[in-house]
């Protein structure tokens, strides 16, 4: 660097920085893809690059003229390096394009390595119909299936020498009179709820009960009920008819249309039968000259399940005074509920445990 | 009840409305619609024709006529007939071509036997109105000849059939039934039971009660002179036909027709037969009656019997004695009209097994005022359809019976029903019910007569009842309404009559609840993660026999071999409660597989019913009067079996299944030992796992859970034997766990951890250790040892092999350390890995491989 010359820094001329420019453009438009653009880079924008070595010379330039050279090499570093953008991108696009393709899979191709499974519709349904009292304020409670005789039909006023409790109705223990059978109904968790929580109370009950009959499409000895009790002061049948009719709507919608006759059961007086208009012929098969329906027999009703007041005598019975509490308790078959929301027209479907019934119910019902 | 129309309307001064306008008052008054029958609607052109001649057909296989019929046409008709029984000049039913029999059979004109055949002369049973097709039908010689026959005979008529609730038998007749129809529709009801008896004069044949319990009333009449073959005229078979009732003879088809119409079961008696005073009363041991349906019956001290001095020679209200039966040379006939206790029949007739239209109306109470009436018509039927005379007199043994009494407050079946009634609705409608209804109250509400329904009083019950109030009304129920004991009875009779389907509809507002309880939230959570993890719910039957305890290969002794046996099974091959769920899940196993699902896992969760050792045989049947004490209620709970919650599963063929992917995963016994750990997890406990030999697991393969130092379950592959018995696929798992015992160890709500962002420090150590070492004790070992920096131990291979040393396994841990406040430095890690291998060095002789 003896014969330094501050004025002629060959690097930083015009001329040699557009060639500069021009070489790196070229070289990057040249370049067939993402590697030999790496390359590129290095050789044009990297540290040792012709440009990057131009602008260490700025230095030896007087001062008047650093700020013209700097200038310029700005300017052409921004042209190269908005070369390398678009070819980045366009190589990126390229590759995208054939790699991902290259990748592209089958997604309709089935994935049931784990299938999953599913819970019965009979626990279900007793889930959302605790669910739908729960949020009424009402609590789950719970009592044994093999039962005192006392708590399945004495306490229930149930007299000894009642139809029900003979052996063609009810599984008796050991021997008839043991005192123990296996409860016919849910009910008598109403006699255990009432011993044990006193008043005033406001439980339902779903649970597995037991009658002595032969399994076909329509019975079966082993099924589900649903019982609902609540002992407050002034209940009345107007309130039984209120959450009955909430009930029936939240299990099957609005336009649901239930009827409230008379009935007897030993537990409940005044009693009812809550009926449901049949969902298959919509009440019609009942008018004469219309076609017959399998599902309610031409009745154009289907019997959901029974209620009424609690009988004052069962009050009497676990100790509650009637002339003060009140109340009401009703009991619908969960097997029946199934029949009417999901048209099952089978019962045996519900005993036999086939996958082929369970699994479209899922999780929920 | 089956009820046709026309009886009915005999009663009622109904309007014109349809029978199903009937029907739907009659259910809204709380008796049921089940089915109603129509009659006769479709018949057309059936006309009375008399036959003018008759002229036999020879050369057939059988006898047939060609008559020429007068039906009131411009020209007799031509008519072929096979039957035989009438002449000329017999006046009979006759369907004209074009005409159309019951079933909507078409009658045309058509050639037969050679000759043209215009019509058909008809049997009853042609024309609907009885199974008699013995002959053609005879019609009165001065029927009018063309008359419709549809119209002459009735036989158009709809038949309404009732379910009729236990409480009221007295809607088991034309009766009871008009009664609520006439209130149902506001009009007039004729009472048949409204009849002027006879004063009664002298007493006919002699009778008496013997046991005040068992009968209150009891009646006898006679009738002399009567004509056995008198036939049954056809009104009477009709009606009983479509009311469900075989015409028999004259005599039976009287005492049903009087049964159907006021709802008083009769009974008759050939005096012939009878010796001595009639008795009712109890049998006594070793007692026998041959019945009607020739069984000789075995009597119970408490059968009730109608005795003469031969003996028992009737069941009461249940079926008569062979012995002194109507037959068909009886011409002096005892008919027998009592009230007998409903209970006593209602047991009768269950140990017997004997259920007669008698017994079920005996049994739901019969109005205690009809003997009198319903005798007295009997009377009348025999003397006027069966030539028979009247015997003056009447015998009448009773017992004295004070009516019940019930007081209210007119207020109270508005406070039952939620919705006011004035006292006029009340009082009316009452007596609509046939109440008698006095203003105030009685001093005390009385009861009594023979025990009608069997409402169980006494101790205090009666003042708890007891309803008072302002505006207070005394209700006599009438006799035919023996369910009205209590104050609630009347509401229901005021507020069925005003109709249940005019109570407004009123949600109450329950206090506000504490939603489900940790153990029922369990209960759906095991439910809602097996059904996630691949199982299928199912609710199996509760009912297992000795073959599946021998089948799941349990050896005498074994707890799960004393289970609670029925009575009464529905099958005697299942006549014990599952002691485990297996049985019934195995069951429908094979069940899927063998339609076509071998790759199958199921779950259930469900009861299993275990007799307690030294438990009570009999659970006592305490009281109603009151609460029971606390002990009382322990000594029914003390005779119960334990039911706990259990929840199983069963699994066969690939849980992972096979596909496009590769091949698929079988089920094994580690799925079923994974099952148990999911039910674990939902309650958030750790089970410690086991090795065990217990059946039905193979014994290699079993694993015993335990929560602390309590077994809650087992699981593995099934034992060979087992799989066998059972049919099952080879290697088919099971998982049994109870839930009871996991809910009690359930720790409560989680404490929220602390989450260090410090790095973590990972080692690696192989341990060798013997075969049989159970690999639970080693991981526990390394936790204990390795101290509070380990984060985490991850068993990541399992080796056996020569370089591990015959009899030897080798197992490889990932272990991971972090500290809450600091980086961790190597030598701490190490340290601490060093303790962890030493514990198991020491627990369970563990050798660092490579060491």
């Amino acid at each position: 660097m003896s014969d330094y010359d501050p004025v002629e820094v060959t690097p930083l001329h015009a001329d040699e920085l557009a060639r500069m420019e021009a070489d790196a453009v070229a070289a990057i438009k040249a370049a067939g893809d993402l590697d030999a653009l790496k390359q590129v880079r290095l050789a044009h924008a990297g540290d040792r690059s012709p440009i990057a070595l131009a602008n260490r010379e700025i230095g030896a330039l007087p001062p008047a003229a650093r700020a013209e050279a700097g200038k310029r090499i700005g300017g052409a570093r921004k042209a190269i390096n908005e070369a390398l953008a678009t070819r980045q991108a366009e190589l990126e696009a390229e590759r995208d394009a054939r790699v991902l393709v290259e990748e592209t899979v089958d997604v309709t191709l089935p994935w049931d390595r784990v299938p999953r499974g599913a819970r019965h519709p009979l626990t279900t349904m007793q889930e959302r119909i605790a669910d739908t009292f729960v949020a009424m304020g009402y609590e789950v409670a719970e009592g044994p299936e093999l039962e005192g005789e006392w708590f399945n039909f004495d306490a229930l006023n149930i007299a000894a020498d009642h139809p029900a409790r003979s052996d063609h109705d009810t599984f008796f223990v050991e021997t008839t009179d043991s005192g123990k059978v296996l409860r016919t109904q849910t009910s008598p968790v109403q006699i255990r709820a009432l011993l044990q929580r006193g008043v005033p109370v406001y439980v339902v009950s779903p649970g597995k009960v037991f009658r002595t009959d032969e399994l076909d499409a329509t019975h079966t000895p082993v099924f589900h009920q649903v019982e609902g009790l609540a002992i407050d002061e002034g209940l009345t049948m107007a309130h039984l008819k209120g959450t009955l009719d909430r009930f029936a709507e939240i299990m099957f919608g609005e336009g649901i249309t239930t009827r409230f006759r008379p009935n007897y059961f030993p537990f409940t007086e005044p009693s009812a039968e809550m009926d449901l208009k049949c969902f298959v012929c919509r009440g019609q098969s009942a008018v004469p000259g219309n076609p017959p329906c399998r599902t309610c027999k031409s009745e154009g009703w289907i019997e959901w399940g029974g209620c009424g007041m609690v009988n004052p005598r069962v009050l009497v019975a676990c100790g509650v005074d009637p002339r003060k509490y009140s109340g009401f308790a009703f009991g619908m078959g969960i097997e029946r509920t199934l029949m009417f929301r999901h048209n099952a027209e089978d019962m045996r479907d519900m005993v036999e445990g086939d996958v082929r019934f369970t699994l479209p119910f899922g999780m929920e019902i | 009840m089956k009820v046709p129309l026309s009886w009915l309307r005999e009663h009622v001064d109904l309007p014109a409305v349809t029978a199903h306008e009937v029907a739907d008052k009659l259910t809204a008054a709380g008796l049921k619609l089940e089915s109603i029958t129509s009659h006769g609607h479709d018949v057309k052109n059936v006309v009375v024709g008399e036959v003018l001649s008759v002229e036999e057909l020879t050369g057939f296989k059988k006898p047939i006529r060609h008559c020429m019929v007068e039906v009131g046409e411009a020209e007799p008709r031509q008519i072929v007939c096979g039957a035989s029984n009438f002449v000329a000049g017999d006046r009979v039913p006759v369907v004209l071509p074009g005409g159309v029999l019951p079933g909507g059979f078409e009658v045309g004109a058509r050639k037969t036997y050679g000759r043209l055949s215009e019509g058909m002369i008809c049997s009853e049973r042609e024309l609907g109105l009885g199974d008699d097709h013995n002959g053609i039908m005879v019609l009165p010689a001065d029927t009018p000849i063309g008359a419709d026959v549809v119209e002459l005979l009735g036989l158009r008529d709809d038949v309404i059939e009732l379910e009729i609730t236990p409480d009221i038998g007295y809607a088991l007749s034309i009766r009871g039934v008009a009664r609520e129809a006439a209130t149902a529709f506001g009009v007039a009801f004729r009472d048949p039971a409204a009849v002027e008896l006879p004063a009664a004069t002298e007493p006919a044949y002699p009778a008496s009660i013997g046991d005040p319990t068992a009968c209150d009333r009891f009646v006898l009449r006679e009738v002399r002179g009567f004509d056995p073959s008198a036939p049954s005229p056809l009104w009477m078979r009709t009606r009983l036909t479509r009311a469900g009732m075989r015409p028999v003879s004259l005599a039976v088809d009287v005492a049903n027709y009087v049964m159907l119409e006021l709802g008083q079961p009769l009974h008759t008696f050939d005096k012939a037969k009878l010796s001595g005073e009639i008795v009712v009363r109890r049998a006594r041991e070793g007692e026998t009656l041959e019945t009607l349906d020739h069984v000789v019956r075995k009597l119970s001290t408490d059968d009730i019997l109608i005795t003469d001095a031969s003996g028992a020679i009737s069941m009461a209200g249940t079926m008569g004695g062979l012995h002194t039966e109507i037959s068909g040379d009886s011409t002096d006939i005892v008919i027998e009209a009592a009230h007998f206790s409903a209970t006593g029949t209602a047991r009768m007739s269950r140990r017997h097994n004997l259920v007669s239209e008698a017994s079920k109306r005996f049994e739901r109470g019969v109005d205690r005022e009809l003997p009198l009436v319903a005798s007295w018509r009997a009377v009348q039927l025999l003397t006027s359809l069966g030539g028979a005379s009247e015997v003056p007199g009447v015998t009448h043994a009773e017992t004295e019976v004070s009516p019940v009494r019930i007081a209210i407050p007119t207020s109270h079946p508005g406070a039952v029903a939620g919705v006011p009634y004035s006292h006029e609705t009340v009082v009316t409608r009452l007596e609509q019910v046939g109440c008698v209804v006095e203003p105030g109250s009685s001093p005390a509400p009385q009861r009594g007569g023979v025990d009608a329904t069997g409402v169980v009083s006494g101790g205090d019950t009666d003042g708890l009842l007891a309803v008072t109030g302002d505006d207070m009304i005394t209700v006599t129920p009438p006799s035919w309404r023996p369910d009205i004991t209590d104050p609630n009875d009347l509401a229901e009779e005021v507020i069925r009559l005003e109709g249940y389907e005019n109570l407004p509809s009123i949600l109450p507002k329950a206090p506000a609840g504490a939603g489900l309880t940790e153990a029922q939230r369990l209960h759906r959570r095991v439910g809602r993660s097996l059904a996630a993890a691949g199982y299928v719910e199912v609710l199996a039957y509760p009912f297992v026999g000795e073959r599946d305890l021998d089948h799941l290969q349990l050896p005498e002794g074994d707890d799960r071999r004393r289970a609670v046996r029925l009575a009464n099974p529905l099958s005697e091959d299942e006549p014990l409660m599952r002691t485990t769920l297996l049985p019934g899940l195995l069951k429908i196993l094979v069940r899927n597989v063998g339609r076509g699902f071998g790759d199958t896992a199921l779950f259930e969760t469900g009861l299993v019913y275990r007799p307690v050792e030294g438990a009570p045989a009999k659970a006592p049947v305490l009281g109603v009067d009151g609460r029971p004490s606390d002990d009382e209620l322990g000594s029914i709970e003390s005779a119960l079996p334990r039911q706990p919650q259990r929840v199983a599963v069963v699994l066969a063929g690939e849980f992972e299944r096979s596909g496009w992917w590769g091949r698929g995963r079988q089920a094994t016994w580690a799925d079923a030992v994974q099952a148990a750990r999911l039910v674990a997890g939902e309650a958030n406990v750790e089970l410690t796992v086991v090795a065990d030999q217990h059946e039905p697991w193979h014994p290699g393969r079993c694993a015993a859970f335990y929560v602390g130092d309590v077994l809650v379950g087992h699981g593995g592959e099934l034992h060979p034997r087992v799989i066998e018995a059972y049919g099952l696929p080879p290697r088919t798992c099971a998982m049994e766990l109870e839930l009871t015992r996991l809910e009690k160890a359930m720790p409560g709500p989680v404490e929220a951890p602390a989450v260090s962002s410090y790095p973590i420090a990972t080692q690696d150590v192989a341990l060798i250790v013997p075969d049989w070492t159970p690999v639970a004790d080693v991981a526990a070992a390394l936790r204990d040892g390795a101290g509070e920096l380990l984060e985490s131990v991850r068993l990541f291979d399992v080796y056996t092999g020569a370089q591990v040393g015959e009899g030897n396994k080798s197992l490889a841990y990932t272990l991971r350390f972090r500290a809450a406040d600091r980086t961790l430095t190597v030598e701490e890690t190490t340290a601490a890995r060093d303790a962890a291998v030493a514990m198991a060095a020491d627990r369970v002789g563990a050798q660092l491989r490579g060491a």
